[in-house]
């Protein structure tokens, strides 16, 4: 055989492929187009409300189609980072709240949003995402965090209901009794987290920066106070660390079975406790000397580098504030929209369980400020959470896990 | 052309005889020789380049930059190693990446090569039971990660379970900074016994039954056939398998992050997770790739050792 042929045949063989590789042709814009949108809003339950909202915009744009990615919520920052820095992004893509904006919108991967009708949103919402007076991100949804309860448990131990006048006292006091080791039945769950921290500080009248921001604020008395009330239910009224709690699903779960009487988490879990057998409410958090609540929104951008910044846009405006997205979301007890029209929010109150839905909108009356200290806000979010989580499992008294937590974010902050 | 019928296993005895380029012929033989080495290599040759030097080279000028992968980045020298070198944590993250091996490497070796020597005997149904030991090397890491953090639950996992029908109270495994690198060390050496035990099968089976039979005659019990035959002429699988046992071990990652995540509070921090983190959470993605480079070079450096080191006790033949 013809050796030299063959080596011919093979280099040329592996030319073309190489060739072909570089010659990703861009589409030509013409008539219909084509957009993407990267989210995690839908994942883990709301994909087919999300789908309904596309179709909704597909039915009254013809020419546009959307093409969803949904993520989880765990990697979806990080996959969003790596498509940013290879230029591989979404036209539209969400944004994780506004602390995740604040870098975004720094390193001008966002476009600007011009031509958008602000009346329509709520205006505190619509701001966290506009930098010196330009929009460059749309709320898609907010939520809060609230105080669950089981009122078959409450009844049973025959201890009342929470109320908006509780405070921390009150709920210790009532997660002791409904607290019974013998039938597997815990008082109350709350996690140990930055997430927590932040604003249990704020319930007890203290904050966790600075007031410019260079230095954190936490090491008080009143910060230990908080972060004691945060760790020491552990092994009381809260199951401990090596009994699961913290993973995945653990706190949801065990209220589900009726083993837990109060549980503090966000709104989100409403649509997974729909079918619950148990007889559930929800109570504003109760403070401390101050009540003060995590609010959450999420928001979509559009990428600086989108082909189609008209459409995106378009779709963007529509999955923020159309009547069909708005009605989607209040039917199915998803995150709530950021519309400004109250009456149109009024028929949440009336969707049922849980009954007082009126605490959501509470609850959003007195926000904890999240604090903001861009790049380095993830390394500080791990160094409070990792130290609490050590004095919750004994290993760091709560005095040694703010002394440390404190030197890292400080050295931190000083860059 | 000659095809060799002579059986191969995996780790040749001798040194395959190496082709040389004809010599003293004319310019057009000769040129006709290096095109069809050129054809041959070119296959491995390019995806090497694309995927994995270049990427290097790529990282080595992204290490003298500060970069948080969003901005344009900024030429910092060597800042992002001498950060890296005057930081604690980065002796930790090392540290515990050595803690990792030295207790892994002698677990995974010693399994695998019990379980060898048992597959290579006339056992019943051995062909079902190297196949049974192989399937957690071709399992995801995830899948195997999830259900040791299941195994190894403190409350509810079987392991505790057992544990406490013989009075003894399991430890808390992957939530206590103590337990949490040999709960990953234990399901890694699960996961990697039967890759290690399928090269050393290999390498049994190219042992000459001859030798065995020539020691028995001579009276050589199991113990001694097993340190003065078996162990010295599977030296050069030994070899290999320490080479990149080691290689990979400097590299662990998926496990880690799927079973503790470098928790509790960085007790199980290990030097890819750092880079991991430092990359795509905490926006650093130049002292990432400083980092990557130490890494690399200290696996240089010990494979060099290495293989300078095996004419002392490898046997080829």
């Amino acid at each position: 055989m013809n050796r030299k042929l063959i080596a011919a045949a093979g280099i040329a063989g592996i030319a073309a492929l190489v060739l072909a590789g570089c010659s990703a042709a861009t589409p030509a814009e013409t008539g219909p187009v084509t957009i993407t949108y990267s989210n995690f809003i839908s994942n883990g339950g709301n994909e087919d409300n999300l789908a309904k909202i596309v179709a909704a915009f597909e039915k009254a744009n013809p020419d546009i189609t959307v093409k969803v990615t949904t993520l989880p919520y765990d990697s979806y920052g990080t996959a969003l980072q790596t498509d940013l820095a290879a230029g591989t992004e979404a036209d539209v893509f969400d944004i994780n709240g506004p602390s995740a904006y604040g870098p975004l919108q720094t390193n001008g991967v966002l476009a600007a949003l011009d031509g958008v009708d602000g009346s329509v949103y709520n205006t505190a919402l619509l701001d966290s995402y506009a930098t010196g007076g330009v929009q460059y991100g749309l709320p898609t949804s907010f939520s809060d965090v609230v105080l669950y309860y089981n009122k078959d448990l409450f009844d049973a131990a025959g201890v009342s209901y929470p109320t908006a006048d509780w405070t921390w006292a009150d709920e210790t006091a009532a997660a002791q009794k409904l607290t019974d080791a013998a039938a597997g039945v815990w008082g109350d769950h709350q996690p140990v987290s930055y997430n927590e921290y932040y604003k249990v500080l704020v319930q007890n009248g203290e904050t966790f920066l600075n007031a410019d921001g260079t230095k954190v604020a936490f090491n008080t008395p009143g910060g230990i106070e908080a972060a004691h009330w945060l760790v020491d239910k552990s092994g009381t009224t809260m199951p401990t660390i090596d009994q699961g709690q913290g993973t995945a699903d653990f706190d949801t779960n065990l209220f589900k079975d009726g083993k837990l009487a109060m549980l503090h988490t966000g709104i989100w879990v409403f649509g997974s406790f729909a079918d619950t057998p148990a007889n559930w409410d929800i109570a504003v958090e109760p403070g401390n000397t101050a009540v003060a609540n995590a609010v959450f929104s999420n928001a979509v951008g559009v990428s600086a580098n989108s082909k189609h910044h008209d459409a995106a846009q378009k779709w963007a405006e529509f999955l923020s504030s159309s009547d069909d997205e708005v009605n989607v979301r209040l039917d199915s007890g998803w995150e709530l929209p950021t519309i400004a029209d109250t009456a149109k929010l009024n028929t949440y109150l009336d969707k049922g369980k849980p009954a007082n839905r009126q605490a959501v909108f509470d609850a959003a009356k007195n926000i904890a400020p999240a604090p903001s200290i861009g790049d380095a806000q993830s390394e500080m979010q791990d160094i409070i959470t990792g130290e609490l989580i050590e004095a919750q499992a004994g290993r760091e008294t709560v005095e040694q896990a703010l002394d440390n937590a404190e030197t890292k974010i400080n050295a931190l902050l000083a860059g | 052309m000659s095809v060799s019928t002579a059986q191969t296993s995996l780790v040749d005895r001798a040194l395959p005889t190496i082709a040389t380029p004809p010599r003293g012929r004319s310019r057009a033989v000769r040129t006709r020789y290096a095109l069809t080495v050129l054809a041959f290599l070119l296959p491995s040759a390019i995806p090497l380049a694309l995927f994995v030097l270049g990427p290097m080279i790529a990282a080595l000028w992204v290490s003298l930059n500060k970069w948080n992968l969003l901005a344009p980045m900024k030429f910092i020298g060597l800042d992002n190693y001498a950060k890296l070198l005057t930081d604690p944590g980065t002796g930790e993250v090392f540290l515990h990446t050595v803690y990792y091996i030295v207790g892994y490497l002698p677990l995974v070796y010693i399994g695998g090569l019990g379980l060898a020597l048992a597959l290579n005997t006339a056992l019943k149904g051995r062909s079902l039971l190297r196949g049974v030991y192989f399937l957690p090397v071709v399992t995801s890491w995830i899948v195997v990660a999830l259900v040791w953090r299941w195994l190894l639950s403190p409350s509810s996992g079987v392991v505790n379970t057992v544990l406490g029908f013989f009075g003894i109270a399991g430890p808390g495994w992957w939530t206590d900074p103590t337990w949490a690198m040999p709960s990953i060390i234990l399901a890694s050496a699960w996961k990697d016994l039967g890759f290690v035990m399928i090269i050393l099968l290999a390498g049994l089976q190219a042992i000459s039954p001859d030798m065995y039979d020539a020691a028995k005659i001579d009276g050589a019990g199991w113990w001694r056939r097993l340190f003065s035959i078996t162990l010295p002429l599977l030296s050069p699988s030994t070899f290999f398998v320490l080479v990149i046992s080691l290689i990979n071990g400097f590299q662990v990652f998926d496990q880690v992050y799927a079973m503790t995540g470098g928790g509790p509070n960085g007790a199980s921090e290990v030097v890819v997770e750092q880079i991991y983190d430092l990359t795509f959470r905490y926006g650093k993605a130049g002292e990432a790739s400083a980092l990557s480079w130490m890494l690399f070079i200290v696996i240089l450096a010990v494979t060099v050792i290495q293989v300078r080191g095996q004419r002392r006790w490898v046997t080829y033949g």
